[in-house]
């Protein structure tokens, strides 16, 4: 236990402190790692639907409902961001309960058809929002992220005035930190052990008085607030929004990177996103063929390690195995 | 008639593998592409296209179940597995295509020349003759599905396989025929749609959602609800382009679908479920 602690720690700091360290200058790695990082706070949303036994490929509906929460707030409406922020994720969780409550009924591929037209229902929604998401034009010029001030000590300064890619890698490495720190709690706390045996058996899970209407709403507004964030935090990072910035395609990786990480653990999502992602990157010198090397990886991947990446050296721990 | 025809594509693989088959709408597009180097490029005879279409598909869907997903399915503990080996096929397809095939729009000439006056309405002949291709396409389908043995075998394996398998049912030769089959009528309908609507390389998971549509409509795994949902889904979009133009019909049909599902939540033939 003691050893695992100790483990994580050099991780993080590794990851808040010597990553940016020696990248600091390199605008093109920092920008990618901070995607990666995003990218997979948005899979850990995912993978909490899937704690409850569903498989979510609408994630980028609600990257979209919080990316353009941000927009709208911050653009028509002049709201700091750090305000917007959790707005977004509160908006993308709202939205996720209300069409979670009666979806959440259907089961497996039913509800994994039902989250996918979700996402092109959301992106058909902002093409025709009219003058409040502005259509295919977008939302553009969404300002950067201004200083936080309390009691006249600068807590965060303006991102005008830093190194802009540093300050949003450090964003971007704190969110994913909180959310996975978030999901780890839940997943070993008594939620978790609801969700899990919501995962197995819904009927049985009602029988000894769970409520399983409830805790799969909860769940899937859990993993619907990460996508909001992660949605806004894209938004602000890129300053601009279209109805395509998120799509059918970007549900599917999102649920990709959540399988080929491991579903069993709850870090699987993360290292799914990185290794992936940065697999992408790194293929980027075989340009017209980068997706098709990409994909080829993906599927041999699938073929000779269908339990995730993590399968390969870590023994479940008991309390993480998702499907015990 | 033609969205008919890719419903019971997706219909057929899900049925009897229990695959959800999200490489369909790039299958189409393949069979797309064929029809269009063989009959537009080529210029040899339109039937010769669409036979070579249903052929070159059908060997894809057969060379994705015997690798891939036989393996995945032996493998796995989890049936979502197959779900994420097509999500993968569908990537591979269509970076594939956009490789081969580039970014530009793909259309060739009409079959036959000509317009029909049907009460009133000017049908232009290739139009109709397509539309009297996909039905008796349908229609030879069905009558193969019930009355020969294959279909029988196929009938067997989608209501109970272990079931199937102790009558003597070959499991593996049947999926593999099954997928195959899923996968021509997927190429069928891209060798005759190419006519009308011309092709690109990145058609395909706009398809892949239609097809998805018709079958939550329908039922999943059940030939008559395709048939029915593939129906429901081509008059709304005709009703619907035709009153409110442009993107907003779309929007409504999705909205629609989330509020009938609500209600049965499977599909108009589909049986319940526990």
């Amino acid at each position: 236990m003691r050893l695992r602690v100790a483990a994580a720690l050099v991780g993080l700091a590794l990851y808040l402190v010597v990553v940016p360290f020696v990248f600091r200058e390199s605008r093109y790695l920092l920008g990618i790692l901070t995607t990666a990082s995003v990218l997979s706070l948005i899979s850990l949303g995912v993978w909490l639907t899937f704690a409850i036994g569903r498989i979510n490929i609408g994630q980028a509906a609600f990257a979209l409902v919080g990316g353009y929460t941000t927009a709208i707030l911050s653009v028509k409406l002049g709201v700091s961001f750090w305000l917007c922020l959790p707005a977004s994720g509160l908006a993308a969780a709202l939205v996720g309960a209300v069409i979670g409550w009666p979806i959440l009924r259907l089961k497996g591929v039913y509800f994994a058809m039902i989250t996918l037209t979700l996402s092109e229902a959301a992106r058909l929604a902002a093409l025709n929002g009219g003058t409040i998401t502005q259509g295919a034009t977008g939302i553009l010029n969404i300002p950067l992220p201004g200083e936080v001030t309390f009691a006249g000590v600068v807590l965060v300064p303006a991102f005008r005035a830093l190194n802009v890619h540093l300050a949003f890698y450090y964003l971007a490495a704190i969110l994913l930190v909180l959310g996975l720190f978030t999901v780890t709690r839940i997943a070993s706390c008594r939620l978790g052990w609801i969700f899990r045996s919501l995962r197995q058996d819904e009927a049985l899970a009602a029988s000894i008085g769970v409520n399983v209407a409830k805790y799969r709403v909860l769940a899937f507004a859990l993993g619907c607030f990460f996508a909001g964030i992660a949605g806004a935090f894209f938004t602000v990072s890129q300053q601009s929004i279209y109805p395509s910035s998120f799509g059918v395609p970007d549900s599917v990786y999102f649920m990709l990177y959540c399988f080929l990480g491991g579903l069993s653990y709850v870090s699987g999502p993360v290292v799914g996103a990185f290794v992936l992602f940065l697999g992408f990157e790194l293929l980027h010198g075989l340009r017209e063929y980068q997706m098709l090397t990409y994909a080829a990886i993906m599927i041999t991947m699938m073929l000779w390690l269908p339990n995730g990446l993590l399968s390969l050296r870590l023994p479940a721990r008991p309390g993480m195995k998702a499907d015990a | 008639m033609n969205y008919a025809l890719i419903a019971l594509g997706i219909t057929l693989i899900f049925a009897i593998m229990g695959v959800l088959n999200f490489a369909h709408g790039q299958m189409y597009v393949l069979g797309g592409f064929v029809t269009y180097y063989v009959y537009g490029v080529f210029g040899l005879n339109y039937f010769v296209a669409l036979a070579a279409s249903a052929v070159t598909v059908a060997c894809v869907g057969l060379v994705f179940e015997r690798f891939l997903f036989r393996r995945v399915l032996r493998i796995t503990t989890r049936e979502e597995s197959t779900m994420l080996l097509a999500a993968g096929t569908a990537l591979l397809l269509d970076s594939l295509g956009l490789a081969l095939f580039g970014e530009k729009q793909r259309g060739v000439a009409p079959v036959v020349a000509g317009v029909y006056e049907i009460f009133g309405a000017f049908v232009p002949a290739s139009r109709a003759l397509i539309f009297v291709l996909a039905g008796g396409l349908v229609g030879a389908l069905l009558l193969f599905i019930q009355y020969t043995r294959p279909g029988r075998a196929l009938r067997a394996i989608a209501q109970d396989k272990e079931t199937a398998a102790l009558q003597g049912v070959d499991i593996d030769r049947y999926s593999a025929l099954g997928f195959a089959l899923g996968a021509a009528l997927a190429g069928l309908a891209g060798g005759l749609l190419v006519t009308v609507f011309a092709v690109n390389a990145g058609a395909g998971t706009p398809i892949s959602i239609k097809a998805f549509i018709m079958i939550m409509i329908g039922g999943a795994g059940v030939v008559s609800g395709a048939i029915l949902g593939a129906f429901v889904l081509g008059f709304s979009e005709a009703l619907g382009y035709f009153f409110i133009p442009g993107s907003t019909t779309y929007l409504m049909i999705l909205v629609g679908l989330i509020v009938f599902l609500i209600f049965r939540p499977q599909g108009i033939m589909g049986k319940p479920w526990g």
